[in-house]
């Protein structure tokens, strides 16, 4: 029997709770050749700025253990390029889009949020409070529950009221609870959890640092357990709050785990790299894990990892499967 | 037409000199590969700490066992020396072929090939292209030394000639292809150069054709790919587009091929300041145009080149 896998996104109906994370699928086209977009969950744009941007010098990537280090710097066609080409085209394709955002002050979000719901077809907005604030001397609004606030506020206020405003957040604070709060109580309908760590690289070669702008986020399975704290952190706070869980996925298990810890869905970031049809991959392993559990609708394990009892139960069925598979010598599942 | 992911079962891996060729099953690809084009392949097995995928330039394709790619490289980082462990029978992860594809001309003319160590190896397909449409192929190939020159051999056997220079002498005439060029192009009466080297030749070959008036189609052997798909934004440098307007393009899909002069050599690694979206960059009406259908060279200069959009 299929897996129902449909999530909710506000008003939208997700056919999955598997995403692409935003900057690593850019607007979907290079994707597409790998993965039917239509039948992911939803892709999560690179941010999109009001200006275009060029982006970062190279080197911009670096190769870490289990991970990447990239500082891309945005780079992107700015939003008018943005609506007339990029957002039209996954639409055409039948992909639900979620719209990152990203600027220097609370103003541009705002505007960014205006000009995407004059647009048809945005089934969210994700708020990118990775960048850097001009009012505080470049400090990531993410770093500050109260500029963090301010920008959620900023956007929720002007965006069309239908359209789910999710803050993505930073793991590189003390209390991630704290940002959390800022950013539900101004409004925001979820959270995204998390961005790429800042980390750095330097060439034993040159004595140099590896990227052009010395430091990077990193990325991918290497901050997985450090994501998956902040979701279960996050999910003890705020349990009705649906998160989007980004961190390292790179199996249909790995989004099992992030389900467990309170996402609703989860986003493919850094993997897809490495693997340009993961998305379609994790949907079908994270099919497959639930089937061999016995689960038969994926919002049954949403936060179950918090449900004490649920653990120790579920653990046990799962041992005396695994051991009645052995006996009967058949491979678990 | 699209890249395609398959797995591709090896069938030879051979040592040739410095350097190791791989032949792996891959009918999807070779089916669909032009010269130029390249490969992306996930090392390290299905658990892999190594997430960036290696590229490779396809040295060539051949019909057996319903389609092999074969691609050369040097060992000399762990991704690539897992690579050059592997087996015959073993099963690899590979995507492709990936890129713009080298455009050949339409009336016979006569090519210059000009390859550096293995980045030369996409040269040889693009000759028996190039052939096929009645060309002549001269070949410039260089390395640090004889054993790092590839394709010496090949060279000589099938082009109309061929030339080799090494930096210490050992085979060939010392120095650097760079330093024989002018000499090349005019004993050839080159109407095309074709090049595959590090940025250093690419440059210097595409200041020399532009002194000449001919056009010049420069493979980028960008060692900073990380997908090789077009997702990760890594490749980046400054081309300037049909419309004047330098852009900021991948080499994974803008290139690996580029028109000489379209590439700011001299900027590589860098953001120009009058580069679209650079700091201090003004929207100016109409200025911001399509990236790609502005370095998508039109039908002419690319008879299956892939149209890219993004
Ligand atoms: C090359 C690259 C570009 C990224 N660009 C963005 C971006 O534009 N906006 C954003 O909110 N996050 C961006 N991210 C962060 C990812 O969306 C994700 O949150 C993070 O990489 C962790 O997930 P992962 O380990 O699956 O990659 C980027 C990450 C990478 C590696
Ligand atoms: S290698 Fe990733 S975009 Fe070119």
């Amino acid at each position: 029997m299929p897996v129902d896998l449909r999530t909710r996104l506000g008003q939208l109906e997700l056919p999955s709770p598997v995403l692409a994370a935003s900057g690593c699928a850019g607007a979907g086209r290079e994707l597409a050749q790998f993965t039917d977009v239509a039948r992911i969950g939803a892709l999560i744009t690179k941010s999109v700025t009001l200006e275009p941007r060029a982006g970062n010098p190279a080197p911009r990537l670096t190769e870490t253990p289990s991970g990447m280090l990239s500082s891309p710097g945005l780079q992107g066609p700015g939003i008018d390029g943005f609506l007339q080409r990029d957002l039209p085209w996954l639409l055409s394709r039948g992909a639900r889009a979620v719209v990152s955002v990203a600027g220097h002050t609370v103003r541009e979000y705002a505007e960014l949020a205006v000009r995407l719901s004059d647009a048809a077809g945005v089934s969210a907005i994700e708020v990118n409070l990775g960048c850097p604030d001009a009012a505080a001397a470049g400090r990531p609004f993410a770093l500050d529950a109260t500029a963090a606030g301010q920008v959620v506020a900023q956007v929720r206020g002007s965006a069309r009221y239908d359209i789910p405003v999710f803050a993505k957040l930073s793991p590189e604070v003390t209390d991630i609870v704290s940002v959390a709060r800022a950013c539900v109580s101004s409004g925001a309908d979820g959270l995204s959890l998390v961005n790429a760590v800042p980390g750095m690289a330097i060439d034993p070669v040159s004595f140099r640092p590896v990227l052009s702008g010395a430091f990077g986020g990193l990325s991918g399975p290497a901050i997985r357990p450090l994501a998956i704290r902040c979701v279960w952190q996050v999910r003890e706070a705020f349990p009705d709050v649906p998160v989007i869980g980004t961190g390292g996925v790179r199996t249909g298990r790995d989004a099992l785990e992030f389900l467990l810890a309170g996402a609703a869905m989860v986003a493919i970031g850094t993997v897809l790299f490495h693997d340009p049809s993961a998305c379609s991959r994790i949907q079908r392993e994270l099919e497959e894990e639930l089937v061999a559990r016995g689960i038969d609708r994926v919002s049954e394990v949403v936060g179950r990892a918090h449900d004490g009892a649920g653990v120790v139960a579920d653990r046990h069925s799962w041992v005396l499967a695994r051991a009645w598979a052995v006996a009967s010598g058949g491979k678990y599942p | 037409m699209s890249p395609v992911q398959v797995r591709g079962t090896v069938l030879t891996v051979r040592r040739v000199d410095a350097y190791v060729a791989m032949t792996v099953v891959a009918p999807a690809i070779a089916t669909r590969f032009r010269p130029g084009q390249f490969i992306a392949i996930a090392v390290g097995g299905p658990q892999s700490g190594m997430l960036s995928r290696r590229t490779f330039s396809v040295h060539d394709v051949r019909p057996d066992h319903g389609g092999t790619v074969e691609f050369v490289f040097l060992p000399r980082e762990p991704g690539a020396e897992w690579l050059a462990d592997c087996r015959s029978r073993d099963v690899l992860d590979i995507v492709g072929p990936l890129g713009r594809p080298f455009p050949v001309p339409r009336d016979p003319a006569s090519c210059l090939l000009v390859g550096v160590g293995a980045a030369a190896a996409p040269l040889f397909a693009l000759a028996g292209r190039l052939a096929d449409r009645g060309c002549q192929a001269d070949f410039l190939l260089g390395a640090e030394s004889a054993d790092r020159v590839f394709g010496a051999l090949t060279a000589r056997r099938t082009g109309r000639s061929a030339m080799i220079t090494t930096a210490d002498g050992s085979l060939g005439a010392r120095g650097s292809v760079i330093d024989l060029l002018p000499t090349v192009v005019q004993q050839a009466r080159t109407d095309v150069i074709y090049a595959a080297a590090p940025l250093g030749v690419l440059r210097a070959a595409s200041a020399l054709a532009g002194r000449y008036a001919i056009p010049v189609q420069a493979l980028v052997d960008a060692p900073a790919m990380a997908c090789g798909t077009g997702l990760c934004m890594g490749c980046v440098l400054p081309a300037v587009g049909t419309d004047g307007i330098t852009r900021m393009v991948r080499a994974c899909v803008d290139g690996p091929v580029f028109r000489g002069d379209r590439v700011r050599w001299d900027d590589v690694g860098t953001i120009p300041f009058d580069a679209l979206g650079a700091p201090g960059w003004k929207s100016r009406a109409g200025g911001v145009g399509p990236a790609a259908t502005s370095l998508t060279p039109g039908p002419r200069d690319i008879p299956e080149g892939r149209q890219h959009a993004g």
